[in-house]
């Protein structure tokens, strides 16, 4: 049982009465977001809502499209991590042509580029974006709680994760020809080749980045346990958790089967087949966010809802495939004492402790013999669906595309890992409201606060509104005494209707 | 006899019948030009190949070359003018190069990539275009289209099927095909006729096929347009002559 946390503050009962408060834009995210607060008169916080601005359409604008172009087009969704749409994608439309499995060459370099970005993708968000809060304090001055105010105080640091992220962007443009927006996969598999000379210069900084990306764990591991307390606390519930596992249930971040757990870690389900996502998994619309919230069906909207992404992955695998990466995973798994590790903040713990996986993978996948192969491409029997599934640097990103007989899209649903995360974050923020904000008058250092928590999910809001048309929307009249006088209502289907009369 | 002309101040030997651009490009001179192919009849309609002869502008794919005639092609404002007429091609159409397949292999963007095309400068035009998908192994989208006519005269002179002809006039006019329908599937064209295999965008394409070619390693990834518009030349004036 995970009731949401805190919803008594999705809606306040009399929004009239109160005084609002808005943080926008929510800085050192990806994308455009904006946080509402409403107050009563003795600061109590009686509302909180993360509400997700900004609109890109790309379910719309694809259809019509030859199946082809999805993996170029969508990747334009972010520029952060493309690669992720790119090969969520392509592992979509690899079934229209009948690959049901790649060739060994093909599937390792997608894998070498997956990592690539995930190593990328965590650096950066690590050291730029929530760096600045976790060494100087969540409510330090504003002036140098920034990423200049963590190359001044710790110049050392700030170069290896801008080397880190460098070094993840160069294995991503040896394979796709560009450092963003480049282009490796094809239907059926790649459209390149490893040459031994890319290997080499590769191979020639990787035990670097591995020993760097180990420095990394310790680092934020000291973090958490030096401020145990308030890390544990800050903007913390219990949820579920979905992800990928392989089939004997380790950590995997290109393929397998969908795994969702209780805040016990206990199954709710295990080893799905992720073609049939929408057996299990339902989105929910609410009028106040273009981001839709999706929910477990089994369990309902109420209680079906999960976190994705970092946390999620550690805590649902059993194993991790690499060495070091393993003995971190031990460390940061027995702070839970046998269960799952609930607290928001961890989710920095769990992503650098990824970022040393992704590391030792590519250490691994480069001293593959595979790697250097020239069998590049596989076809069968085509079909008109396919769904690609793939663990994001967010979590768990959903591509799931119809063709009709002439090669062109006609339906498209992307479900990213920001979006699974909504709920989520929206408990995060009103608890975090409920805690360190209610009955204080309001300063930039403590609204800071609530930016805290939306960073520990390294939310991708431009990736995550995707629909076009189907957005319920609510559209109220009020007169000067705060009465109601009229409200517009948009149904998902389209329709409208006057509610008051 | 070998009569010369004047190509900004370069003397150029020129062959009786030849035009001003082909007479430049023999001597290996790049005059910028999208709608002429040395293997179809010049067209003169995207107007980037003008020059000024004499004092007056002229296209130099359709301009014959004259004795010692003065020849102005790579000043400041021809420059200036190509690049506007290439704003135009492009915000009279859709071109969405990001996700287009054949982006580092299009002529249109090559030339964008030479002239140093960096903004619209006209007010896009969004024009609603039909895309058709219906012929099993050709993709049209008329969003990538310039109407320079390269396909009709392909498939009309190189490939002897007459299906495709431009339909309406002025903006309006559009890529239309040789059936009853209007549809590709009900035409003869094949993915491996010429109007295919020289349409200078996205416009036609072979079904199937796209993104193969890595980044990098695509036609203009490797040579700018004004060296590969030399070297088609050169080779298509060693095999015909």
């Amino acid at each position: 049982m995970n009731p949401i946390a805190n919803l008594e503050l999705e809606t306040a009962s009399h929004p009239e009465a109160l005084t609002r408060t808005v943080i926008e834009p929510i800085t050192r995210v990806e994308g455009h977001g904006k946080v509402t607060l409403l107050m009563d008169e003795q600061n109590h916080v009686k509302q909180a809502r993360l509400h997700i601005v900004e609109f890109r359409g790309f379910e719309k604008f694809i259809q019509g499209r030859p199946y082809w172009e999805a993996p170029v087009m969508v990747q334009r969704l972010c520029g952060i991590c493309p690669v992720s749409h790119h090969l969520a994608a392509a592992k979509a439309i690899d079934t229209f042509v009948g690959a049901r499995q790649l060739t060994p060459t093909a599937e390792k370099l997608r894998r070498l580029m997956h990592c690539g970005q995930t190593l990328q993708s965590h650096a950066l968000h690590f050291f730029h974006l929530a760096s600045p809060d976790l060494l100087f304090g969540f409510g330090a001055d504003v002036a140098t709680r920034n990423i200049i105010g963590v190359i001044q105080a710790h110049p050392a640091l700030a170069v290896q994760g801008v080397k880190l992220r460098k070094y993840g962007q160069e294995v991503i443009r040896v394979l796709a020809g560009k450092r963003v927006h480049g282009i490796l996969a094809i239907p059926g598999g790649v459209n390149k080749t490893l040459s031994r000379e890319d290997r080499e210069y590769l191979l020639k900084d990787i035990d670097q980045m591995v020993t760097w990306s180990q420095d990394a764990v310790g680092i934020v591991g000291k973090l958490f346990t030096d401020n145990q307390t308030e890390f544990e606390r800050f903007g913390s519930f219990r949820s579920n958790f979905l992800s990928l596992t392989t089939s004997k249930g380790d950590f995997e971040l290109y393929d397998g089967g969908l795994r969702a757990r209780d805040d016990k870690g206990q199954d709710i389900f295990d080893h799905v087949n992720y073609a049939h996502y929408l057996r299990y998994l339902h989105e929910e619309v609410k009028s106040w966010s273009y981001m839709k919230f999706p929910f477990i069906v089994s369990l309902g909207n109420d209680e079906g809802w999960y976190r994705v992404g970092p946390l999620a992955r550690i805590n649902n695998a059993r194993f991790m495939g690499t060495p070091l990466a393993e003995e971190a995973r031990k460390a940061f798994m027995a702070m839970g004492k046998g269960e799952p590790i609930h607290a928001t903040l961890a989710y920095h713990w769990a992503r650098m402790i990824e970022m040393l996986y992704a590391a030792e993978a590519i250490r691994d996948l480069l001293q593959d013999p595979d790697i250097l192969g020239t069998d590049l491409m596989t076809q069968g029997e085509r079909a008109t669906e396919g769904v690609g599934v793939i663990e994001a640097p967010r979590g768990t990103l959903i591509h799931h595309y119809k063709i009709d007989e002439h090669d062109a899209i006609v339906k498209a649903n992307l479900i990213v890992a920001t979006t699974h995360n909504n709920t989520a974050m929206n408990a995060a923020v009103r608890e975090v409201a409920a805690h360190y904000l209610d009955g204080k008058v309001l300063t930039e250092g403590l609204l800071n606060h609530i930016e805290v928590a939306i960073r520990a999910y390294d939310p991708c809001l431009s990736c995550a509104t995707q629909a076009l048309g189907r957005m319920p929307l609510h559209v109220e009249l009020w007169d000067a005494e705060g009465q109601l006088v009229d409200r517009l209502v948009k149904g998902a289907d389209g329709t409208l209707s006057d509610e008051l009369g | 006899m070998t009569h010369t002309f004047f190509l900004d101040d370069q003397e150029i030997p020129f062959r009786e019948g030849q035009s001003v651009l082909q007479a430049a490009l023999s001597a290996g001179h790049y005059i910028p030009h999208l709608c002429w192919r040395p293997q179809l009849e010049p067209h003169s309609s995207c107007r980037l190949c003008t020059v000024i002869i004499n004092g007056r502008p002229f296209s130099s794919c359709t301009q014959p070359a004259m004795k010692d005639q003065k020849v102005d092609c790579d000043t400041p404002e021809l420059q200036a003018l190509r690049k506007a007429v290439l704003q135009m091609i492009f915000v009279e159409g859709n071109h969405y190069c990001p996700s287009c397949e054949e982006s580092g292999s299009c002529r249109l963007q090559a030339m964008a990539y030479h002239l140093g095309l960096q903004d619209n400068r006209f007010p896009q035009q969004f024009p609603i275009r039909e895309r058709d998908n219906s012929h099993p192994d050709v993709n049209m989208d008329r969003d990538r289209c310039i109407r320079c006519e390269t396909c009709v005269r392909a498939s009309r002179d190189l490939d002897g099927k007459n299906v495709f002809g431009i339909h309406g006039r002025g903006i309006k006019s559009k890529l239309a095909v040789n059936a009853p329908s209007g549809l590709l599937k009900d035409t003869d064209v094949s993915a491996e006729d010429q109007a295919v295999a020289l349409c200078p965008t996205g416009c036609l394409t072979v079904k199937r096929v796209g993104f193969k070619v890595p980044i990098g390693q695509r036609i203009y990834d490797k040579e700018s347009i004004s060296a590969m518009a030399l070297k088609e030349f050169q080779a298509e004036e060693a095999a015909h002559g």
